[in-house]
């Protein structure tokens, strides 16, 4: 009897070992040495061995315009993609909830984006906004010049309707199901006690959907956070560094700039960041599963 | 009468939005169809009268998109594989075996969750080097054949499976891989599918680390090959144009496939039921 038990720990570490060893070599050891790295500054040039600086790179480094610009550009993305994907996704998922013939070739167009990837995305938009010869400079009347991806004011806003583009269909399927989950019986009960359409969908739907709503904005906006491929391949972080959001200063300080403590310290802190989003998560879905249990 | 106006209306609706959002997948088919002195032309054209085939076969052959291709396959398929199969084995340890630490190490687990790969590049990269795996496929599977993810979900579906059928097959004389592979699989296949197919999406979808760690043609996965294709927009753009709706299409094979495991996958956990 105790050496089945025996064996069945030494299975039960068997099993666990090749995932765990994954984790520890790409996951714990490079999250831990990332903050250590933080430590030691970089020597400014090449072949200099870096040296132990303790915390002042941090303070130096998340004080200076150099990361605060960038996460300004981070959080404006944010701002942007977030709010309009969401609101955009929720009302194509309306359009589409009542059932009309041929109403599943429109879901199926709604979704679509889900299949081009970021970078698909950004090529297709980088083509599109060419400033001589895309679709849009004929539009609006230009040829020439910088085009909007060139323009201080709008490059930001073009490259967050790309990326809005690119999850509509994301957002789509996550809302559908939302409102799928709604009882039509509450609908219609509300229907005979006189409620408007209107009315039924912000008193009704969007009270029971709201969970959904908030775990939208929260994946949204980690993602917006570790926004990178769009930047890379439509502005560069350009005009003037406009564009040049966190994830970006990070990889051009680290690869393009070998600068490996300053770009640590960002990534510290991006993680930070990061960590504190998902824990607002975590606690918004076990609230859920409260709910649900309580049912 | 006013029901079908309201019909007439609604549809007209659903159309406007489905042109918005195909509009630019459909002029980007439209210009890998015409021939080079077309594209750009004033007024545009939105129609191809007489298709061009050859753009494609042009960006499969010249723009290195077969081998971005071929890896991008090799990659996503190695990654799916490899974290379906760890977190098939740690799952069913937390979930069916006794062992110390069982808490801590599946803590450990739900902590991964919350390091995204993209803050750990600066060490991971290092360590790439160190191994000698620089610009090699193990660079670009190994550092993502392990899914906290995978773990946590593919523990909560094996904890539900009703434990009269674990003492039924102890009776019947099954260990634990006979178990394993005779029920626990075969009765998650929902869950094993729908994770399967997000993780080959995320992994087809990676940009940032493949960028990282290739540097030559042979191991670029096709996102990474985009940007290269990118960079013929002026010389050949008709070329970019095929090579983006080619680099697009796998996604859309698998995901016309498997649309209600990816519909199942995305949505878990966000809307309860």
């Amino acid at each position: 009897m105790r050496s089945r038990r025996t064996r069945d720990v030494l299975l039960a570490y068997l099993m666990t070992v090749p995932a765990f060893a994954a984790f520890v070599i790409f996951v714990f050891y490079p999250l831990v040495k990332t903050v250590y790295l933080g430590f030691y500054r970089v020597a400014p040039f090449p072949g200099l061995p870096s040296h132990y600086v303790g915390f002042s790179q941090y303070s130096t480094v998340l004080s200076h315009s150099q990361f605060l610009a960038p996460l300004f550009n981070s959080t404006l993305f944010v701002l942007f993609t977030v709010p309009t994907g969401i609101a955009i996704g929720l009302g194509m998922a309306v359009a589409a909830h009542r059932q009309l013939r041929g109403i599943r070739l429109f879901r199926i167009v709604f979704s679509s984006t889900i299949a081009t990837s970021v970078a698909v995305a950004s090529v297709i938009f980088f083509t599109l906004l060419d400033p001589t010869t895309g679709l849009f400079a004929y539009w609006i009347g230009q040829r020439g010049g910088t085009g909007l991806l060139g323009n201080p004011t709008f490059a930001l806003p073009a490259v967050a309707v790309v990326s809005v583009w690119q999850n509509l269909g994301f957002s789509f399927i996550l809302m559908s199901a939302a409102l799928a989950s709604v009882p039509e019986d509450l609908l219609e009960a509300a229907a005979i006690d006189g409620a408007s359409g209107g009315r039924r969908f912000f008193r009704v739907t969007m009270p029971l959907i709201s969970p959904t709503l908030f775990f939208a904005a929260i994946v949204g906006v980690i993602a917006g956070f570790q926004t990178f491929g769009q930047i890379d391949l439509l502005t560069q972080g350009g005009p003037n560094g406009h564009t040049n959001v966190l994830l970006y200063q990070i990889y051009t300080t680290f690869y393009i700039n070998a600068d490996t403590g300053t770009a640590s310290v960002m990534a510290v802190a991006l993680f930070l960041i990061l960590v504190l989003l998902t824990l607002v998560q975590f606690s918004i879905i076990q609230r859920k599963v409260f709910y649900a249990d309580e049912r | 009468m006013r029901t079908s106006v309201r019909t007439s209306l609604r549809y007209l609706l659903l159309a406007a939005i489905a042109v918005v959002v195909l509009f630019p997948i459909y002029i980007t088919v439209v210009n890998a169809l015409l021939p080079v002195q077309l594209i750009g032309h004033r007024p545009p054209v939105l129609f191809p009268s007489h298709p061009l085939w050859s753009d494609f076969s042009q960006a499969w052959s010249g723009g290195s998109l077969s081998q971005y291709l071929r890896t991008s396959a090799i990659v996503s398929i190695s990654i799916t594989v490899g974290s379906v199969a760890t977190s098939v084995l740690a799952a069913y340890a937390f979930a069916f075996l006794e062992f110390p630490l069982k808490r801590v190490l599946f803590g450990l687990c739900l902590a991964t969750l919350m390091v995204p790969a993209e803050v750990t590049i600066i060490p991971n990269y290092r360590t790439i080097q160190v191994f000698g795996w620089f610009d090699t496929y193990p660079a670009l599977i190994v550092p993502f054949v392990a899914s906290g993810l995978g773990i946590f979900l593919f523990r909560q579906s094996f904890r539900q499976l009703p434990r009269e059928l674990r003492d039924a097959a102890v009776l019947d004389g099954y260990g634990h891989w006979r178990f394993l592979l005779r029920v626990v699989l075969p009765l998650n296949r929902p869950m094993l599918s729908a994770f399967a197919i997000f993780a080959w999406l995320g992994a087809w979808n990676q940009y940032l680390w493949p960028l990282l760690v290739t540097n030559t043609d042979a191991r670029r996965t096709v996102q990474v090959g985009l940007r290269q294709l990118e960079g013929l927009s002026v010389s050949a753009p008709n070329v970019v144009f095929a090579g983006t709706i080619l680099a697009a299409l796998p996604i859309f094979a698998v995901l016309f496939l498997f649309q209600r495991q990816l519909v199942r996958g995305l949505t878990a956990g966000a809307v309860k039921g």
